[in-house]
């Protein structure tokens, strides 16, 4: 199964080798027999999917996390990191995806935060203000060091994130999905400071699935699938379409149904100027019957905000129509009892109680229904549990499972079937394959599919632009708050979707949101 | 979406021993464990009287910690339920001594009426407070038992509300001291109120949704659920339950003081806990909380039976079980995650 590349040019010491590594998690082994070497000097790229163990792989490296099995070797001895800290000090630093900062402390306070620079019994502000500001301008950016980091975009924080991990005196940088929030200029201006420590000698590991992204900077690439490694090889050899058939391990044309025109002309929803304040500002947009309408864009450009105010989570203004007649959602149960129904992106968070039963999570937004007078009626909700299982093909060892204990995917089926339970006739799926696995992906995709086919209107909100291509008839793109593109047909590529998500094609766009106000 | 594979087929019973919740038998095996140590202590501390009797003195504590059970379970908290023991048994023997109904007995079903509907009242204003106002519970209710006590106090002018008609206070004084069918009416009180808080809590949606809530607010608001009402109720149920505790309580001594109900809410708080109620929400035991209550006063019984540490210390002593009752959950609940 794994194939280790023996013949890179670019001969020396490895810094960091991992040597036959595994970690499992209880019964489930989520990484198995990872040999990697890195190089002094290069940027190596992890690439896979979803769950392909890429994050757990870089926090065995890091010392987040002990392995089951196998040894982690710098310059050719092994070590054992009990701690984060305990890698630093050896030069290993992870720049983490999440924003891991103070919001109410200042720019530089983060960045010293810890390690503060002190004269005498009192901290200096005066000097740490003074290497802030210029450890964030060795980033490309100015940002005043006196600022809190609350007042920062999503982009600026990460940057700030970044000039703290690198205050350490490191020899190998970790970045885990760096540009996940970034437009393609900050992209660029990350990518020269990975050139500059890439010169400097310093290795850097790359994890990200920006497949174009990590051709334009990597040197090696080692891909990752459901916990083994599939290959290391020299970036040169790699197209991206590779990596992606690599990551996939089989068709990518397959991953989605065949695209059905099940769109009708009888608009099912229409928002009209629609605002949510603090997230969205003026969105019109008419959703069909039988159609599957996606909404992309960067994160924070208010795409989820936008839906939580259609259904009533979050105050808003504006108008909604439902199949021609206005209606106005003050709580998330009267869109519920309209036949509107939102799935979070949050599942966990917002979606399911981790801490309680597949049953009490499935019928929780529908009890009434599986009530006799006061009374919950255990043996309804246990046939409805029993129909949601076969209907959803929910995968669990046992029925009294918590639901925390089910993989990602059969969460997300299980929220899928809680939500379907209130017979919707509009259904949002905000990001409906994070974290889930291929195999539960592709029946999702044929869940959405066949929900349209039978008249049914949804709407998807993605990051995976594939999976909008993939699954959609229409694509609107929303950036800083509004609705600034759409993209139908043949036009549905990447290329076009990012260029309304970052802002690229500025008139056009305007163009689209002067049409439709 | 097609063939499963979930197996519908009962476990054996060799798993179910296995899978038996610890965290819900926990507190009942502690109680067990106390009964132990108290017959060791003294012979007379088994017998059926003295049990019976211990199990009376718990029940104001047993009554307002079930309704604590449901606040506690839906995430919240509440400081105010002894203060306002004490402003709902003032409130209620003015009211009896008022004379506004004819007819003792009748006046004596009218004061009950009182009681509830002020504890509900002030069960609203707490829950109405923390949810309207999203304030944290634990500041409103610390506000709310300074008020109620305060009150308290001003309506006693300082001293204390006894109940003037001695013929009342006979005619009362049954609810507490009086049996039926060979138990104490307290012991009854205490029985029915765990059956109907077991019957909301685990059989209705209401009682669904305060777990929900308790579990995740989130969740629980994008299920549709009203959750800022489901909170709101659980302060009227805790206030209820307040009510009815005093009811029990205003015939043992026949007056509210200004030191009525001191530190009860301690005392709740900790026979929730140590009854398997996660502090954190999302867990409601009402039969554990009772066992909590129970335990906590036989303790007590078993410090004053025996001679070996001071009944001075019942205080520390609770204080101590308490901590342990939190370790021993912690440790459960990791068992049950790995």
């Amino acid at each position: 199964m794994t194939t280790i590349d023996t013949k890179h040019q670019s001969a020396g010491q490895p810094v960091l080798e991992a040597r036959g590594i595994a970690k499992a998690f209880g019964p489930v082994e989520v990484l198995t027999d990872i040999d990697l070497t890195i190089l002094p000097g290069e940027v190596h790229a992890i690439i896979g999917e979803n769950g392909a163990g890429k994050s757990t792989l870089m926090k065995l490296l890091s010392g987040h996390l002990k392995p089951t099995r196998g040894t982690v070797a710098m310059d050719g001895n092994a070590v054992e990191f009990h701690n984060p800290v305990d890698a630093e000090h050896r030069g290993i630093v992870l720049v983490h995806q999440e924003i891991l900062l103070a919001p109410d402390l200042t720019v530089a306070q983060n960045i010293f935060m810890g390690r503060e620079l002190r004269r005498g019994l009192m901290v200096n502000d005066r000097e740490m203000n003074r290497q802030a500001a210029e450890a964030v301008r060795s980033l490309g950016a100015e940002i005043d060091p006196t600022v809190p980091v609350s007042r920062l975009s999503i982009a600026r924080r990460q940057l700030v994130q970044i000039a703290r991990a690198l205050q350490v005196p490191h020899r190998i940088v970790i970045f885990d999905e760096p540009t996940a929030s970034l437009t393609p200029i900050e992209t660029e201006a990350l990518l020269n400071v990975i050139r500059a420590l890439r010169a400097k000698g310093v290795a850097v590991l790359y994890i990200s699935h920006r497949l174009p992204e990590v051709a334009a900077i990597a040197d090696r690439i080692t891909v990752l699938r459901d916990g083994k490694l599939v290959t290391t090889r020299a970036a040169s050899e790699l197209q991206p379409v590779d990596m992606a058939r690599l990551m996939v391990g089989r068709d990518m044309s397959k991953l989605y149904p065949e695209r059905e025109d099940s769109a009708g002309h009888e608009a099912m929803l229409e928002v009209r100027n629609f605002s949510v304040p603090g997230y969205a500002k003026d969105a019109s947009f008419v959703l069909r019957k039988g159609e599957i309408l996606g909404f992309a864009g960067l994160i924070g450009a208010g795409r989820t905000e936008l839906f939580e105010g259609i259904v009533g989570l979050r105050t808003h203004h504006g108008e909604v129509l439902l199949e021609g007649k206005p209606v106005r959602f003050k709580t998330v149960r009267d869109s519920m009892a309209a036949g509107l129904v939102y799935l979070s992106e949050d599942r966990k968070g917002k979606g399911l109680l981790l801490q309680q039963d597949l049953r009490t999570n499935l019928t929780l937004a529908t009890l009434d229904r599986f009530t006799r007078g006061p009374l919950i009626e255990r043996k309804r909700e246990n046939a409805g549990l029993d129909q949601a299982i076969t209907d959803f093909d929910i995968r669990a060892r046992r029925r009294d499972l918590l639901a925390g204990q089910l993989s990602g995917g059969n969460q997300q089926k299980l929220l899928l079937a809680k939500m379907m339970l209130l017979e919707p006739n509009i259904v949002i799926i905000d990001e409906p394959t994070r974290g889930i696995d291929i195999g539960t992906k592709e029946q999702i995709y044929k869940f959405i599919s066949e929900l349209a086919k039978s008249g049914k209107s949804v709407v998807v909100i993605s990051s995976e632009m594939q999976e909008l291509i993939g699954v959609c008839h229409r694509i609107l793109v929303m950036r800083s708050q509004r609705i600034v593109g759409e993209v139908t047909g043949d036009a549905m590529t990447e290329d076009e979707i990012v260029v309304y998500a970052t802002g690229v094609k500025v008139n056009e766009a305007e163009l689209y949101s002067a049409e439709n106000a | 979406m097609s063939d499963t594979k979930t197996s519908t087929a009962a476990p054996g019973a060799a798993r179910k021993l296995a899978d038996l919740d610890m965290t819900a038998l926990a507190p009942f095996l502690a109680l067990a464990a106390l009964f132990v140590l108290g017959t060791l202590v003294n012979p007379n501390f088994l017998s059926v009287d003295n049990l019976l009797n211990v199990l009376t003195r718990s029940s104001f504590i047993a009554i307002i910690a079930v309704g604590a059970t449901f606040v506690i379970s839906a995430g919240g908290l509440d400081l105010s339920v002894g203060s306002m023991a004490a402003l709902v048994a003032g409130i209620m023997l003015l009211f009896l001594n008022s004379g506004a109904v004819d007819g003792n007995m009748a006046m004596l079903c009218a004061g009950v009426v009182v009681a509830i509907g002020v504890g509900a009242l002030a069960g609203l204003l707490n829950g109405a407070i923390i949810t309207i106002g999203r304030i944290e519970p634990f500041i409103v209710t610390l506000g709310t038992m300074a008020i109620f006590r305060s009150v308290t106090v001003w309506l006693a002018d300082g001293g204390s509300i006894a109940m003037k008609s001695p013929e009342m206070r006979s005619l009362f004084r049954p609810v507490y001291t009086g049996s039926f069918l060979g138990l104490p009416i307290p012991v009854w009180i205490i029985i029915v109120v765990g059956l109907l808080a077991a019957f909301i809590l685990y059989k209705t949606s209401f009682g669904r949704h305060v777990i929900a809530v308790g579990s995740n607010e989130d969740v629980a608001r994008y299920s549709g659920i009203h959750v800022n009402r489901v909170r709101a109720l659980t302060y009227v149920l805790q206030g209820v339950c307040v009510a009815i505790a005093v009811i029990v309580y205003i015939p043992r001594l026949g007056a509210a003081t200004t030191t009525t109900g001191l530190l009860w809410e301690l005392q709740a708080i900790t026979a929730v806990v140590i009854g398997g109620t996660a502090l954190r929400g999302g867990v409601g035991r009402v039969w554990g909380t009772i066992c909590g209550a129970f335990m906590l006063e036989v303790v007590g019984n078993i410090m004053v039976l025996s001679n070996i540490v001071s009944e001075y210390l019942i205080g520390a002593v609770q204080g101590t079980i308490i901590i342990i009752a939190m370790l021993v959950q912690r440790t459960l609940q990791k068992k049950k995650q790995s």
